[in-house]
């Protein structure tokens, strides 16, 4: 009988290289995702009436399945992982946008109003004092969108065994194997508690300007509703 | 100097926030602009950072139009303090007061340790330098911003009802604090108040304005208490406006007696010869003990826990009329005592005989209110 984590060879990994597959598949898009979502953010923030269609549009994004996604890049990128990351990166918007731009949101008004009258300008005054601010309110956000991001990755299963540790369900099934899928089940989510970990992490050390209790960060963001609808999706 | 010219600003909505104000801002002293809630003061004063840009109109600095230079610059030759602070929460003091040094192109070093040197201006212990806004209460957080304002040393400090969100003992404090400030470094500060008190204690000028961004009256404080332009204004100052005026008139000339003041080993002849109802028995020193009446008084052996309290005394020629009256008023028996810096007594004086005072001193006229800022720690610009 074969071990819990004797990995079958045609998926071409060991159970290590598994878990590096997962992570780069599951964070590039998140990486991406933040990269794409502050410069729309800020133009949601100067443009309000930017704001209602761009969620409008995260959210229709977000409604498309990965499938219908795949079946349109295939013919641009392939079977590889940019497939899966792609619709991943796309999908972490419609949680990283409202993050952003309520963070930023949440500025006092007396704060913005003293930065301009000390004479900082526009970028001086968003990377100094707006980002730094909704910092807790965008790790909100990423804490969500990662952990979404790791489960989500499984579907790549679909186009061609892009899918990391999620190709272990298949292959459960494939040569009826189940404490694969346990296994597979298992690593994610505790990969996706230490993701989550590092990133509470992460906010201690960049706020320590924050009073003690008021850490738990779900102001804005992190909505509680959009983390169940991912775990949905990734069913 | 700053000079306002007939400046109006109408929002893009139509509101007429400022309506052809004019104003010329003395340099080294404290302008005043007062009036009620949408009145336009803070519009008023962004425009003279141009936060606000005007409608119609211009603003100089120096002789100067404000639009002739650069934004910025503007800007970092002028301080702003605003309610509630207005800190940066996500940096600790001293890098919230280097801000502007550190934009400037300060280094380091350089821009904490004029942080370290202004909060001590500003009455803050050093010992707070790394704590973030958040574990300050709001009277320090509000020294930190007018230490932030301060901290390139600009000329010209705008400061938007900066007081009004601690409580009345805190923002006493605060004021007076910015009085010893602004004696010690001669700054042009516009303050912007809804609160008359206010205004009138820390105004060399005030500027009253009314609903619809007009300038009801400007004028030194004791002028607008003695003179209030129109209703609107006398309205605005309310109803005691007589006594707070007293503010302003000086005790110096005040008649004092020591008739009634006696030692504590006073004769009996002494005591019997004072005619007075009461008499102010001191002690060794010559500091006041208490009030009693002769007929209750053994010579040699007066005992001060059966006199009558002397109230607060005032100092002659520091305290104001206001307060020697409020002294006389809270007086068992109706005299005011009056002490030199030491605290030993220098006479004693009668309601009447403060009565007296204030009548001549309206009577000398306006004149001696203008010049007459006797009493209170205030400033001249
Ligand atoms: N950005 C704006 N757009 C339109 N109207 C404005 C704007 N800012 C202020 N106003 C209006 O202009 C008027 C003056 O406002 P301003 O803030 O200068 O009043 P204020 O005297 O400072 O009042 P307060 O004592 O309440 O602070 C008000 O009627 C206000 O509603
Ligand atoms: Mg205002």
């Amino acid at each position: 009988m074969s071990g819990f984590f004797d990995i079958p060879s045609d998926l071409q990994h060991s159970w290590a290289g598994l878990i590096g597959l997962h992570l780069r598949e599951a964070l590039i898009p998140v990486a991406a995702g933040l990269l794409l979502a502050l410069p729309v953010a800020q133009l949601c923030g100067r443009f309000r009436r930017l704001y209602p269609p761009v969620l409008g549009l995260t959210t229709v994004l977000y409604a498309i399945p990965s499938l219908a996604f795949f079946v349109v890049l295939i013919d641009y990128t392939g079977q590889t992982e940019l497939t899966v990351m792609i619709p991943l990166a796309l999908y972490s918007l419609v949680v990283l946008i409202p993050a952003i731009v309520d963070g930023v949101r949440s500025v006092p008004d007396e704060t913005l109003a003293a930065a301009t009258a000390m004479g900082l300008g526009p970028v001086r005054r968003y990377t100094q004092v707006q980002l730094p601010i909704a910092a807790p309110a965008i790790i909100a956000g990423l804490r969500v969108a990662t952990a979404s991001s790791i489960s989500l990755v499984s579907v790549g299963a679909l186009i061609g065994n892009q899918g990391a540790l999620g190709n272990l369900l298949a292959a459960a099934q494939k040569y009826d194997r189940p404490e694969l899928a346990v296994n597979a089940v298992l690593t994610m989510a505790v990969l996706a508690i230490l993701c989550d970990v590092l990133l509470v992490l992460l906010r201690v050390l960049l706020t320590p300007w924050m009073p003690r209790g008021a850490r738990s960060g779900t102001k804005s963001g992190a909505r509680p509703g959009r983390f169940e609808e991912a775990e949905v999706k990734a069913l | 100097m700053i000079r306002i010219e007939s400046v109006t600003k109408r929002y893009p909505d139509g509101t007429m926030a400022v309506d052809r104000l004019s104003l010329e801002i003395p340099d080294r002293s404290i302008t005043v602009l007062v009036g009620p809630s949408g009145c336009g003061k803070t519009t008023t004063l962004r425009m003279i950072n141009r936060m606000v840009e005007p409608t119609e109109g211009t603003i100089l600095l120096d002789g100067a139009d404000i639009q002739r230079q650069p934004v910025t610059t503007l800007r970092r030759s002028m301080g702003y303090v605003i309610q509630n602070a207005g800190l940066f929460q996500h940096r600790t003091v001293v890098d919230n007061i280097a801000t502007v040094p550190r934009m400037l192109g300060w280094g380091r070093q350089r821009a904490r340790e004029r942080a370290a040197e202004l909060m001590e201006r500003v009455g803050l212990d050093t010992a707070l330098a790394k704590r973030y806004p958040y574990q300050l209460s709001g009277g320090q957080q509000q020294r930190v911003g007018v230490a932030r304002a301060l901290a390139a040393d600009p000329p010209v400090l705008l400061m938007d009802e900066p007081f009004s969100a601690v409580d009345p003992v805190v923002r006493k404090g605060l004021q007076d604090e910015l009085l010893r400030i602004q004696e010690e470094l001669g700054k042009t500060i516009v303050f912007v108040t809804h609160d008359i008190d206010e205004a009138v204690k820390l105004g060399t000028m005030v500027a009253v304005l009314r609903e619809g961004g007009r300038l009801a009256q400007y004028a030194p404080p004791a002028e607008l208490l003695s003179d209030p332009a129109d209703a609107f204004v006398e309205d605005f100052l309310g109803a005691d406006r007589g006594i707070r005026g007293l503010s302003f008139l000086s005790t110096t000339a005040l008649e004092l007696t020591t008739d009634p003041v006696i030692p504590p080993d006073a004769t009996a002849e002494r005591i019997g010869a004072a005619d007075a109802a009461h008499l102010l028995v001191t002690d060794g020193e010559g500091r006041p003990l208490g009030w009693s009446e002769p007929r209750r008084l053994t010579a040699g052996d007066i005992r001060p826990d059966r006199l009558l309290p002397y109230g607060r005394p005032f100092v002659p020629g520091v305290d104001s009329l206001r307060v020697a009256l409020d002294c006389a008023v809270l007086s068992p028996t109706g005299w005011a005592v009056a002490v030199d810096d030491a605290g030993r007594v220098r006479g004693v004086v009668s309601q009447q005989t403060i009565g007296d005072a204030i009548r001549t001193a309206h009577q000398d006229g306006r004149t001696a209110h203008q010049d007459g800022r006797a009493g209170d720690e205030k400033v001249l610009g």
